[in-house]
């Protein structure tokens, strides 16, 4: 995305009195038309903006999606900031509101103004017939780790900055003194001299006539009032007590639910369903089919789910349903001896292994996996009046909008979505993933009345948009002095983010290259994309390197970071604080990684041992991360708790296989997840290098699985090539390896 | 006709004996605090309590809760000074949940826990709060309940 847009703020009077500030990137040839667009709109609609109303209270309007990540704390903590309002007097919204949304025309010209660039992980939708919705999406997507980095640095502080600017201008004009003489704090403007004060609510209405500076002066970190502070999360309350509203709770008056059967193999139709029984239920309305499903409408949606799953129904045969998971690997093994496509080439990387004193040479597979949100997909869609309703958790509102638009041919203005908060994203709920969002649109499409279509957990595990798998080669050669001279990595489907591949650590010759072997499987963004698959490669190979040159693996990797001080301090931190150099108890065994991923750089230290019937235990991991500076240090943690165990939990369990052309796996049953008893201590250590901000949802995530497996190396003397470790049965070595 | 009492009410409801609690409660009572997660008992997201005790309610049809007393999320501190109970109030004070769909479930069965057991061990914990938490608030979740049973203990 790029960093250095031009920007331009929009001030105006909102009814009853109080200033709006929104805040853009555009080129400014649209400035005009942008603002043009504003005029006669009481509650224009912008990116990033906040309201100051003559109550004093700050509104925050938020145009990211929580997910537990919390950004609906930190974003606001970034303009209440600059703003230097009162914690207290802070308000939250979500953007989109129901009455601000309807202002489409705004959307569309701040759309179309903007010059962005699409996210490649959108890359199917910004092809699709318009680059207007890819572009509106944009503006409001949640996801690759960026609403604070770039929204929050670029726009929220932005806005709260101009809009304190502005205050001071109106509060200089109405008590007479030069704006100099003034201070703010705690929504107030103060003049010491006279002891006079006016609160922001009081200048709200006369600060709105003032030019919004487009360049206002940032706080310095040493300034800061909020930021660094371990704000309490302002969703937390409502998600103690059953009221927090996810989209599988929305009843709207008169609805129906829908359960759905799809195709198992995916690209197959519908064949021929049996609808009578069904329709002899009780409860059941109506027996909707589609081209690759079929659902049953009823008054409640366990008799729909009863009724749909005692009809027959047949889907038709495609030239898929003999692909299984070895015939996928296989496919891969054949396309990497094939042409390979160029990513970093850098030296002679053939001559450098032909004239190596001694070469190594492994190849790691990872299995597809599904996202398995807690929340089962679901969407709630109501026709009425020429219009639509949707109400759903996604991580994107306006990108729904506009395919739901799209799906059901209406205009964009007469879709209007009611944002709800996610019971878990990972990349599941990204508007490139709409298989439920289309189905329910579909069938409401049907119906006059809201219809709620609810995937079973079933559903949801085989119909997900997987992160797909990956087959990885590697070869490396050492000189005659034992240093690391040549590195050849060649593996499966270069994906997003497109450096995922890349090794941070200094080698001369370098050839990474990659092979298009494309399956019928739908493959999307799973927690931090391509790096959740290529930080267990590359940091196991590594880990091979240190252990193959005899070397401490923790000092191996230091040696190679000569040029990257600040991946050299991070993994320095993760070991120190993880007393790498520490003795451990009897059978446990450490390991270490490190990725940089979403401009933050985690290193993590793993202590492992073996159970006493051959399973892995993960006793505590040390997770050094340096995003820069910490918006929310609370929330740094979490995420980086989190992360850590979403990494986890696919490096024990996480497997989905394909046979017949479909998934096998059905539920936790048989996809399992880690629970309490196994989760480790998370241990944090964050790191103020001072660096531009780094995202936080996903970078703890990456390295687990390679500290895992690393420490179990040791353990054990067995290399873990391949995931997930469930598959392993292990057994102590009977003396540990250094 | 089931009859059963939630949240001190009692409801009598026209459904079929074999519809599991979790979609009476919500599709029925309109209680959305309680979870669907997964249809098969395995995740917890649909805890609630039966006569105290903690029951997954997607495979607990309502013919088996006759006569009983069911507490869901939304009941749970009915009669507590403040509106929260300890363990809600420990969730907020740790920062528990992430995306919070979980939650739910997680609160009645630490509550359901504690109730009986006010000083469990790790081990009695662990063996009791089977719960899936896919955003990995588990070390979170183990603090919470650590900071209650240390002050009852």
């Amino acid at each position: 995305m790029p960093m250095n847009r031009r920007r331009f703020l929009l001030g105006t009077v909102i009814a009853g009195g109080g200033l709006l500030l929104g805040y853009a990137s555009t080129r400014p040839s649209k400035h005009r038309q942008a603002n043009a667009a504003l005029d006669g709109n009481a509650a224009p609609f912008l990116t990033t903006w906040l309201r100051i109303s003559p109550d004093n209270t700050v509104t925050v309007l938020v145009p990211h999606s929580e997910m537990g990540q919390g950004v609906l704390t930190a974003l606001p903590m970034m303009a209440a900031d600059e703003l230097d309002a009162d914690w207290n007097l802070v308000r939250v919204e979500q953007a989109p509101a129901t009455d601000l949304f309807a202002n489409g025309v705004l959307i569309k010209g701040f759309a179309t103004s903007l010059g962005v660039s699409i996210p490649g992980f959108l890359d199917g939708l910004a092809t699709a017939a318009t680059m207007k919705v890819a572009e509106i999406m944009n503006m409001q997507i949640t996801g690759g780790s960026s609403s604070v980095r770039f929204t929050g640095e670029q726009g929220m502080r932005v806005a709260g900055a101009a809009a304190r600017q502005m205050l001071l201008q109106a509060a200089a004009q109405q008590l007479q003194v030069p704006e100099s003489e003034l201070s703010t704090r705690l929504s107030h403007v103060h003049h010491q001299a006279s002891g006079r004060s006016l609160s922001y609510g009081e200048l709200a209405s006369a600060a709105a006539q003032f030019e919004p500076p487009a360049n206002p002066m940032l706080k310095r970190p040493e300034q800061f009032t909020l930021m660094g502070k371990p704000i309490p999360r302002i969703d937390i309350p409502a998600k103690v007590d059953g009221s927090a509203p996810f989209g599988i709770d929305a009843r709207p008056a008169g609805m129906l639910y829908a359960a759905v059967k799809t195709a198992p193999v995916f690209g197959s139709r519908l064949a021929a369903v049996d609808s009578a029984s069904a329709l002899q239920r009780r409860g059941v309305v109506r027996v909707v089919e589609l081209d690759d499903a079929v659902a049953v409408v009823a008054d409640n949606y366990w008799r729909a789910r009863q009724a749909l799953d005692a009809m027959t129904v047949r889907f038709e045969a495609t030239p898929n349903d003999a692909v299984n998971t070895a015939s996928i690997f296989a496919q891969y093994d054949q396309a990497l001896q094939g042409e390979l496509n160029e990513d970093v080439e850098k030296g002679d990387t053939p001559a450098a292994l032909a004239a190596a004193n001694s070469v190594v040479e492994a190849t790691y597979r990872v299995p597809y996996l599904a996202h398995a949100a807690m929340e089962p997909m679901n969407c709630t869609v109501h026709f009425h009046d020429g219009r639509c309703d949707v109400w759903t958790g996604t991580q994107d509102n306006l990108g729904i909008r506009g395919r739901v638009a799209s799906v059901s041919g209406l205009d964009e203005n007469a879709v209007t979505v009611h944002a709800h908060y996610l019971g878990g994203g990972f990349g599941r709920r990204l508007p490139n993933a709409t298989n439920t969002i289309d189905q329910a649109t579909r069938i409401a499409m049907q119906f006059d009345v809201p219809v709620k279509t609810i995937w079973s957990r079933e559903d949801d595990m085989q119909q997900d948009y997987y992160r797909p798998a990956v087959t990885s080669r590697f070869r490396a050669g050492f000189d005659a002095a034992g240093q690391l001279t040549a590195w050849e990595n060649h593996y499966i489907g270069k994906n997003e983010p497109a450096e995922a591949a890349h090794t941070p650590y200094g080698i001369p010759n370098q050839s990474i290259a990659y092979a298009d072997s494309p399956t019928h499987i739908p493959f999307g963004a799973w927690r931090s994309v391509a790096h959740s698959q290529h930080t267990f490669f590359l940091e196991s190979f590594v880990d091979e390197l240190a252990h193959h040159a005899g070397q401490n693996p923790y000092q191996f990797r230091l040696n190679l970071l000569a040029d990257k001080p600040r991946h050299a301090a991070v993994l320095k931190a993760a070991a120190e604080q993880a007393g790498w150099d520490r003795n451990l108890p009897a059978g446990r065994a450490r390991g270490i990684a490190l990725q940089e991923s979403f401009g933050s750089i985690v290193a993590q230290v793993a202590e492992v041992s073996i159970g006493e019937t051959g399973e892995v235990r993960v006793h505590r991991v040390t997770c050094a991360i340096d995003c820069g500076r910490a918006v929310n240090p609370d929330t740094v943690r979490s995420q980086a708790e989190s992360g850590v165990i979403f990494g986890l939990t696919a490096a024990l369990y996480g497997e989905i296989t394909i046979d017949k052309g479909a998934v096998v796996q059905r539920n936790f049953n048989d996809y399992e997840m880690l629970r309490l008893r196994e989760s480790p201590e998370v241990d944090v250590v964050t790191i103020e290098s001072g660096a531009a901000l780094g995202g936080l949802g996903e970078p703890a995530t990456p390295p687990v699985a390679a500290a895992v497996a690393n420490a179990l190396y040791i353990l054990t003397g067995q290399r873990v090539r391949e995931l997930p470790l469930k598959n392993y049965r292990f057994a102590a070595a009977p003396s540990e390896r250094a | 006709m089931a009859r059963f009492r939630v949240n001190g009410t009692a409801q009598e409801l026209d459904i079929e004996p074999d519809m599991p609690l979790l979609w009476a409660l919500r599709d029925e009572l309109g209680l959305t605090g309680t979870k669907f997660g997964c249809g098969i008992a395995a995740c917890g997201a649909c805890t609630v309590m039966v006569n105290g005790n903690p029951v997954r309610s997607c495979v607990t049809p309502v013919s088996a809760v006759e006569d009983t007393e069911i507490t869901t999320i939304e009941g749970l501190a009915v009669n507590v000074a403040g509106g929260l109970t300890p363990v809600q109030q420990a969730w907020i004070e740790h920062q528990v949940p992430q995306c919070g769909y979980c939650q739910s479930g997680m609160i009645m069965a630490v509550s359901a826990l504690l109730a009986a057991n006010p000083a469990p061990t790790d081990a009695e914990i662990d063996g009791a709060i089977t719960n899936v938490c896919r955003c990995g608030t588990y070390p979170r979740i183990r603090s919470a309940i650590r900071s209650l049973t240390s002050a009852t203990a």
